[in-house]
This record gives C-alpha cells, sequence and structure tokens, in this order.
C-alpha cells in the first residue's frame, strides 16, 4: 500500500491509500468469487478503478480443504489509472489452512493477514500439510496476523434464525466481506441490493441471513477495533462518462450482440459448453429479445457447421470455444475459408497441451489460429487486449469477416475472459456503421467474383430470386466457383486467398507505440497480457529508461507499421504466455533478431517479474 | 396417400408451373454410369415442381461422399460440406432462415459413420428438413471399403478376410432419435421412391429417408435378394398405413403378433385372415412396432419398405423462434443502449 498521507480520526487512524490488491482465497464451496466479486462491484461503483484476477480449480468441488480445492480472488482498486490486479497482494483473507499455504507465497512483506481460526485445526493441518499450526508456531511473524473466528460469529448472528446449521455456516464469506468493507470504509448498501435482488422473492430466508451475517462482520471489525488503522482509497480519476464493471467474456457477448445489431443481422451462436468459455453462451442465451440464436451443438464440430450454415443463409456466424475445441473445428474452418463466408471463431485461450488447465490462461494457441489446418488456410487473427477491448475488438471481428468474407480469430483468453474492469460505455454514435447489403442483382453474378478493392468474393444467400448457386470444401474455379482441379486455377487461388488476407492490413489501425518512438527497447505484446507488459514499460519509463511498448490487437495481417516501429529500436522483445510463438513469426516475417520473454505457468504475467525481465535487456 | 396439410417450407401460393427440367443443374452428372445415384437424382427432380416451392427457396446440403455430389446437380442453392458434418450445416441453415425448404443428402458412410453424432442430433432436435441417406452399404469415393451398414463377414478391400463388425439399422437409429418420419425405398422402384420422397417433404418435422441404392462398382447387387423382380413381392412389404401387413404375389401372405413376436403367416391356412394380421399404423406415439418392423431379420421376413413413423411434435427452428417472439412480446424489441448501460453503472464527472 503507497501511504499518501494520514488523517486522525476519533477512533482509529485513517490512512489513505492510492491502491490496494486484496486477495480472498478459501475453499472452491465457500464462495470467494462471490465474495471478491462483491467488493469489486462496490468499488467500482464508488468510483475506484479496478482489475480483478479470479483463480479457481478446475474441479468444482475438490475434497474440501485441500489444496486442489482452493479458490482464489484477486482485486486490485485504485485512485489512480491501474492495469492489473496487482501482483502482491496487500491483504490476504485465508478461510482455512489450504487457502493460506497457496496463497501466502504472494503475500506482500508486512501484509496483512486475515483468518478464520475455526477452521485451523489438526484435520485441516493435515490436509494442508501443515505439521504445526502456523498461527503458534511463529511461522507467520512477518505478517500483521488478525485472527477471527469467523464461523462461530456467523453462527451467532444467525442464532435467532430458523435455519439449517450447515446453510448457517455457507454465509461465512458475508461475514469476511463486511470485515474488509470496515476496513475499507466500504458501503454495505450495494451489497445489500444485491443480495436483496437475489435472494429476496425466492428464499427471504437466505437473503436475510446474508444481510445479517454481512453486517455482522462490518459491525464486529468496527467495535471490537480489530484493525489499529482504517484505510481510504479515493475515487479514481478516470475519464469522465458512464462506466460499468465488465468482465471480458461479457463484453465479448455484448460486443458481438452490437456487431450484429449494427450490421442489422441477426446474431448466431453455435458453441459447445467448455471452460472459460462457456460465459459467453450464458450471457447471449439471455438476448433473445436481440434475435439472438444460440444453438448448444453436440460438440464443437458441429457448433462451428451450425454457424457456417447460419452464415451461408445470411446470419451472423459466429462460434465459441478455447483451444481443445478449435483443434476440433479445424477442417470447418477450412470449409469456411474455401467457400469463403463470414464466421467469428472465438477462442478463450486455457492451458494446455490436450485438457491441460481448464481453468488457467495461456496465449498458446496463436500458431493454431494463425497455421493450424490442412494447406494454405489463411484467416484473420485479432486479440482483444482488456476485459473492456473485447467488446471494441468483437465488433471489429464482425466488421471483417463480412467486408472480406473470410472467417476471424477472435483470441482472449482465461485471464481477460474472468477478469474484470471500469468498462466506459461508449455512446451509441461512436460506434461503427457495419451495414451491408445483399447481392440481389442477378446481371452478372458469380458467387466468386471479386470486389478489387476487398477480393471478396459476394455473398448471396438462399432466398434470393436469380442467384441459386452451390459452394463447397471442392477448389472452385475463379469467378464461376464451379468444382476445379485445373493446376493453374488452384495456384491461382491459392495465392488468391492468401492475398485477400493480406491485404486486410491496409483496413486496419496502424500499430501504436507507448512512449518514445525510438529507444534501446521494445516490448511487443498481445492479448490479455497489455496491462502487465503496459504498467512494467511505464514503471521502466519513470526510471528514465528508454524503454516503450507496441501492444498488437491484430496478428494477421500484422499492421502495416510495424516493421517500420521495430527498426527504431536497438533491441526488440515479445512478451508473451508462451513459449515465443509471436516471436517466431516476427522474426520470420521481418528477419529481426527478436528476443523471446515468455512464461507457461498458467498465470499471467507479474509487473515486477517483467520489470527484471525488460531491465536486463537494457 | 394422406399428405400432411401443413403448409411445407417455402411453398408459394400461387402455382409456378416449374417442370423436372427446371431443376436440372449445367453441370456435368459424374456418377459412375449404372450407379443408383441417377435413380434418385431423376426421381428428386421429379418431385420437386410438385412441391411448388420456388427454386430459390430450396438448399440442397451435403457431406462428402459418392451421393454427397448431389448438390451439384440440382438447379437449387447447394452446400457440399465435409465429411460426415451435413448435418451440423443443414442445421444452421434452417434455423437463420426457416422459410426455406432443406434437403441433405448423404451416405451410410457420411451419414452413419463418420457424421453419425450430427444425424442422431439432427433428427432429436427435429427441425423441419429432409435427410435422404443412401444406403449403399459400401465406401464408393474411396473405392471399395467396408461401410457402418455392410454385412458382418463382407469380403471388401479393407476386409479381405471379412469384416468383423456388426452393421448399424439406420432405421432403427431413426427411432432411436426420434426422427418425426421415418421411411425406406428403394432406389430401383421409381414409383415407390418418388412418392415416398414427395410424403417426407410434406412432413412437417425431420423426415428419414433411407434410400437402398446400388454400387453397381463395388457392391453390385447388394439388394438384389429382394429388389430383383422375380423375387421383389415375396422379399417386399410394402407399408401402408391402416392396411393389413400382407405381401407375396399371391397377396396371401401377412404379418401377424403372436405375443411379442412378429411372424409370416399365410391367410387361408389354419383359418388365418386378414383380421389377424398387423395394421400398419405410422402414427403410433409407441415406437414399438416401427421398431420391431425395422428389426426384421431377412430372409425368414420379408423387408419393410414405405413410412414406418409419421408423428408430430414442435420443431427446432419454431421454438427458437416463439422464444424469440416472446421475448420479444414481453421486453419488447432488444435496445442496444439499454443493454450497454445495464449492470451497476456510475458516472465519472469531469474534474
Ligand atoms: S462408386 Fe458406386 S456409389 Fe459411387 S458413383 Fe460409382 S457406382 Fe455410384
Amino acid at each position: 500500500m503507497s501511504a499518501t498521507d494520514t488523517l486522525e480520526n476519533t477512533k482509529t487512524n485513517v490512512q489513505e491509500v492510492e491502491s490496494v490488491t486484496i486477495r480472498f482465497a478459501g475453499d472452491s464451496g465457500d464462495g470467494m468469487q462471490l465474495t471478491g466479486t462483491q467488493f469489486t462491484n462496490t468499488a467500482a461503483v464508488i468510483g475506484n478503478d479496478i482489475s480483478t484476477f479470479p483463480d479457481y480449480p478446475a474441479e468444482i468441488r475438490a475434497p474440501a480443504g485441500s489444496l486442489p480445492g482452493v479458490s482464489g480472488f484477486q482485486l486490485n482498486f485504485s485512485s489512480v489509472d491501474i492495469r492489473t490486479p496487482g501482483d502482491a497482494p496487500n491483504v490476504l483473507i485465508a478461510m482455512n489452512p489450504a487457502a493460506l499455504k497457496v496463497n501466502l507465497p504472494d503475500l506482500e512483506e508486512g501484509g496483512l493477514l486475515i483468518v478464520n481460526t475455526n477452521e485451523f485445526i489438526k484435520a485441516n493441518f493435515d490436509k494442508a500439510g501443515y505439521t504445526s499450526n502456523p498461527l503458534e508456531d511463529g511461522s507467520l511473524a512477518g505478517y500483521r496476523v488478525v485472527a477471527i473466528p469467523i464461523t462461530d460469529m456467523t453462527m451467532n448472528a444467525l442464532a435467532q434464525v430458523p435455519m439449517t446449521k450447515r446453510n448457517k455456516e455457507r454465509c461465512k464469506n458475508f461475514f469476511a466481506l463486511g470485515v474488509v468493507f470496515c476496513l475499507y470504509d466500504r458501503p454495505l448498501e450495494p451489497t445489500i441490493e444485491w443480495i436483496n435482488d437475489k435472494f429476496e422473492k425466492k428464499h427471504p430466508e437466505v437473503a436475510e441471513a446474508n444481510r445479517l451475517v454481512l453486517k455482522a462482520g462490518f459491525d464486529y471489525a468496527d467495535t471490537a477495533e480489530i484493525f489499529s488503522t482504517h484505510y481510504k482509497v479515493r475515487k479514481a480519476h478516470l475519464p469522465p462518462g458512464k462506466y460499468r464493471k465488465i468482465t471480458g467474456n461479457e463484453a465479448t457477448a455484448l460486443g458481438f450482440v452490437t456487431a450484429a445489431q449494427l450490421a442489422g443481422r441477426p446474431l448466431f451462436y453455435g458453441t459447445y459448453p467448455i471452460t472459460p468459455a462457456s460465459d459467453i453462451l450464458h450471457e447471449l442465451s439471455l438476448l433473445k429479445s436481440f434475435g439472438v440464436k444460440t444453438f448448444q451443438a453436440e460438440d464443437e464440430i458441429a457448433a462451428i457447421g451450425a454457424a457456417i450454415g447460419a452464415s451461408f443463409a445470411g446470419h451472423i456466424g459466429l462460434t465459441g470455444t478455447s483451444g481443445p475445441g478449435v483443434a476440433l473445428k479445424s477442417e470447418a474452418i477450412g470449409l469456411a475459408v474455401m467457400t469463403e463466408l463470414p464466421v467469428v471463431i472465438v477462442d478463450v485461450q486455457r492451458g494446455g497441451p490436450s485438457t491441460g488447465l481448464p481453468t488457467k490462461t495461456e496465449q498458446a494457441d496463436l500458431l493454431q489460429a494463425m497455421y493450424g489446418r490442412n494447406s494454405e488456410c489463411p484467416v484473420a487473427v485479432l486479440a482483444p487486449s482488456t476485459p473492456g477491448d473485447c467488446f471494441h475488438m468483437a465488433i471489429e471481428a464482425v466488421r471483417l469477416a463480412i467486408k472480406f468474407m473470410t472467417p476471424v480469430f477472435f483470441l482472449s483468453d482465461g485471464y481477460i475472459a474472468n477478469g474484470a474492469e471500469p468498462w466506459k460505455v461508449p455512446p451509441m454514435n461512436e460506434l461503427p456503421d457495419l451495414s451491408f447489403q445483399f447481392v440481389t442483382d442477378p446481371e452478372g453474378f458469380f458467387p466468386y467474383k471479386r470486389d478489387p478493392e476487398t477480393l471478396s468474393r459476394p455473398w448471396a444467400i438462399p432466398g434470393t430470386p436469380g442467384l441459386t448457386h452451390r459452394i463447397g470444401g471442392l477448389e472452385k474455379q475463379h469467378i464461376t466457383g464451379n468444382v476445379n482441379y485445373d493446376p493453374a486455377n488452384h495456384d491461382f487461388m491459392v495465392r488468391l486467398r492468401a492475398e485477400k488476407i493480406a491485404n486486410i492490413a491496409n483496413f486496419i489501425p496502424e500499430a501504436e507505440v507507448f512512449g518514445a518512438p525510438e529507444g534501446d527497447l521494445l516490448v511487443i505484446g498481445w492479448g490479455g497480457t497489455y496491462g502487465a507488459i503496459t504498467t512494467a514499460v511505464e514503471t521502466l519509463q519513470h526510471q528514465g529508461q528508454r524503454i516503450s511498448s507496441c501492444h498488437l490487437q491484430y496478428l494477421n495481417p500484422l499492421p502495416r507499421n510495424l516493421g517500420d516501429i521495430m527498426a527504431n529500436f536497438k533491441r526488440v522483445a515479445v512478451a508473451e504466455l508462451n513459449l515465443g510463438q509471436l516471436c517466431m513469426v516476427l522474426r520470420a516475417k521481418y528477419l529481426v533478431d527478436v528476443i523471446s520473454i515468455n512464461k507457461v505457468a498458467g498465470q499471467p504475467f507479474k509487473v515486477k517479474e517483467l520489470v527484471n525481465r525488460f531491465q536486463g535487456l537494457l | 396417400m394422406s399428405t400432411n396439410p401443413t403448409k411445407i417450407s417455402g411453398a408459394a401460393d400461387m402455382p409456378l408451373g416449374l417442370t423436372r427440367m427446371n431443376f436440372i443443374s449445367d453441370q456435368e452428372v459424374r456418377w459412375c454410369p449404372g450407379c443408383g445415384d441417377y435413380s434418385i437424382l431423376f426421381q428428386v427432380q421429379t418431385v420437386m415442381p410438385k412441391l411448388n416451392i420456388p427454386r430459390e427457396k430450396i438448399v440442397f446440403v451435403s457431406g462428402i461422399g459418392c451421393s454427397s455430389r448431389f448438390p451439384y446437380y440440382m438447379n437449387t442453392y447447394g452446400f457440399h460440406g465435409i465429411h460426415g458434418r451435413a448435418p451440423t450445416i443443414a442445421s444452421g441453415i434452417k434455423i437463420a432462415n426457416p422459410e426455406l425448404s432443406v434437403w441433405l443428402v448423404t451416405g451410410d458412410g457420411d451419414g452413419l459413420s463418420i457424421g453419425g453424432n450430427h444425424i442422431v442430433h439432427a433428427m432429436r432436435r427435429n427441425l423441419d428438413m429432409n435427410i435422404l441417406l443412401f444406403n449403399n452399404r459400401i465406401y464408393g469415393l474411396t473405392k471399395g471399403q467396408y461401410s457402418p451398414t455392410s454385412e458382418y463377414g463382407k469380403k471388401t478391400k479393407s476386409s479381405p478376410y471379412g469384416t468383423v463388425e456388426h452393421p448399424i439399422n439406420p432405421i432403427s437409429l431413426a427411432i432411436a432419435s426420434e426422427a418425426t418420419f421415418i421411411a425406406r425405398s428403394v432406389d430401383i422402384d421409381t414409383k415407390h421412391l418418388s412418392a415416398t420422397i414427395e410424403r417426407a417433404a410434406y412432413h412437417k418435422g425431420m423426415s428419414f429417408v433411407e434410400i437402398f441404392q446400388n454400387c453397381n462398382i463395388f457392391n453390385d447387387g447388394a439388394f438384389k435378394e429382394f429388389t430383383e423382380k422375380e423375387v421383389r413381392s415375396d422379399r417386399i412389404l410394402p407399408l401402408e398405413h391402416g392396411k393389413p401387413m400382407i405381401f407375396g404375389k399371391e397377396k396371401n401372405k401377412g404379418i401377424r403378433l403372436n405375443g411379442l413376436k412378429p411372424e409370416v403367416v399365410t391367410l387361408g391356412e389354419n383359418g388365418i385372415s386378414t383380421s389377424d394380421l398387423l395394421v400398419h399404423n405410422e402414427e403410433d406415439l409407441d415406437p414399438t412396432l416401427a421398431y420391431m418392423l425395422s428389426q426384421l431379420p431377412f430372409p425368414e421376413f420379408p423387408v419393410p419398405i414405405g413410412v414406418f413413423r409419421r408423428v408430430t411434435k414442435p420443431c427446432y427452428e419454431d421454438s427458437v423462434l416463439e422464444q424469440i417472439d416472446g421475448a420479444v412480446a414481453k421486453k419488447g424489441r432488444g435496445d442496444l443502449e439499454k443493454l450497454m448501460n445495464s449492470g451497476d453503472t456510475w458516472v465519472v464527472e469531469e474534474f
């Protein structure tokens, strides 16, 4: 916590700080994601900048108290502009020994540690691999420990409530939340409103219990004066406007429905449930009044097959998945390349290969997106860089798919998909115009005749008189679209499809440099690493280093000015969560000796580790 | 013949005056001479004008295989997809535009092997479309390997010692998958074939038609034991709704239920009359008898052709539209600005 000044308060110290990182950790059944989300919502509504990082296990309910069952939610809230959920938490709430064991290594030195003492019992020490009670053996001497019997106090608060013991116990996360609200002097109203909305109608007793426990936690912390100092984080100086908190997956769903509306066609979302992309389906399946059709297919292949069929028939065809699903969709993507139909493939990347780490983040599907199909099969590839950016890049993906009649990859990742940030709601009149017309004139119509500017073929949909035609996966004759095996035609068509995608570079924005346009080190990044890279680069810039960064949202084709940007720096590095995939592409394309800074731990970059690694190159 | 009263997808109100010639595309047909596919193509092109659907409202979708070349030969919209995935593409087309008449042409390899999963799910969703499965019990396009409908022990290029796989029964599969119209016909029985295709077209819901199709190059005569002129009437049982199950040259054989077991009986023998025979009820909601018919072993029993089952259920694409219309009726047409501003919002003022 960076203290800026200290105010005197009648009861306790109130210290004003710029930004705070909190991590809630407990069993996956303890409701830590919910607790973290509630704290985040409150912080957002009262005007802090926020960034979150939910980190949960793949198992729905791993054995209670075990290390693999630990679920965490980290959030950073701030009075200044922040881009990451923070490296090391200032505060750790550990609901049991396993949560302490897993998360303590990340807690800052001297950090505040709030534990639920009721769970610190022999059976749980065994499960967490502790041979002695860490609360008593002196191993926590370097931290400020606040030990609270959270379970007991929850039960006390609910003594008069007719509810089963088990259900009462399940309210304990709200006690912890109340305590932390008190510590940061936050209002309870937003959470109480949420409880009312969620439970009051169907389960009034649950609503009442949660409200009681939340207040009990707050009051306990307040009256027992368990914290000698309270902290205040002022509103952030965000650009003026209307904001909402948004996760990457929410912004993705919103972006695609917006794009479809801007294009004036219904959105068709074909998908198969897969972590961490399923939330996009959940969001879109609610939007029936926008004409959105969601199709939960029998498998990944059917999901994209149906999206391609819907696109042929004139809908905005979209499919969403994660890496293993992309593997299954590859052949169908090839079909969409051959038939030149617009379809967007959302890949919310996760750790791999194979089933890998379903709930952890990674950026290792770049080469799969670019090259993972048989033969010469070029597609456009985009990557949003923050949760909010998912909205804008979704619109871009649809714009390019329609304009160029091509599949477009949208490479999100588990980190930004589940992470949240304040998102400035764009005014309607600032959204791009995606309106277009289907081809209807039979005069001179050929299914593979090209627009000279975009090289794309006409989109003529079934139902249009005079334009009946057949398309398919066999090689097409230039212009007529008839099946054709002529060697010269094939060579021509392969090159034409490649040129069509390369030509998109003329229709996308140029890359921008963060920092000076020349210097000692240029760090190139893409996708969800934006926050960490930019913050690390900024830190070094403040130290006077000649370092800049360039974050790519367009990966195929690359922005046309990228080569020139790189030429102005002594060294160029790519920081990415894989073994150097973009690095390889840049080296191959530009013959520049690009250095790879990489990590594949299923975790995002920390700012500090990037600062260290960049420093080593300066 | 009872036709479905429902208006067929895409059909025009006024007669269009189309003929078979209107449905012949400019592409040269490339099946082997003598292939059963020719007859099926001819019958489909014959049925099409009767449906009175403008050509542009018809889409033929296929996967990969000999039969899957079909869309190129139809002067309609067409989509030649990838192996086994035609049901997925066709589903997307139909959901996007329910006004289209969607036809899916597939084979035993394409539809029951690589595309087995999709065909099952397309059938259970009961989209209003028509699946024509050309069953030749062999892989033709890849030149003669056994298929999922090849008989046990069949010697083929990939099973020189005979296959050790048991065949799948397409009609049984369709029944288990809850298709709402299930029929079987034969490539060379042109009258029966065109009548069956027409009935499939008029059915509102998923129509599945298995067509025995002779591959004269790699599996010639696969069905001749019961389709040859001389034996046909003794070995084929034509299913007719509401009629007793009678077959035979002399029309004197029938199917009777003995307890739960079917048996072949001769009319006039042992006092058996038509009133003892099973009466075919294609509208029976209970699929038991339809399934039993699909499983009748040959040659102890004749091979049933005709409509096994025809029932009514809500169609997927209609239900999708109903939900959309319902949501619009309740909440009004989606307002994008409102949606973007939903959730917890706050305003940051100018400093
Ligand atoms: S291989 Fe057989 S099924 Fe294929 S076209 Fe030739 S005869 Fe017909």
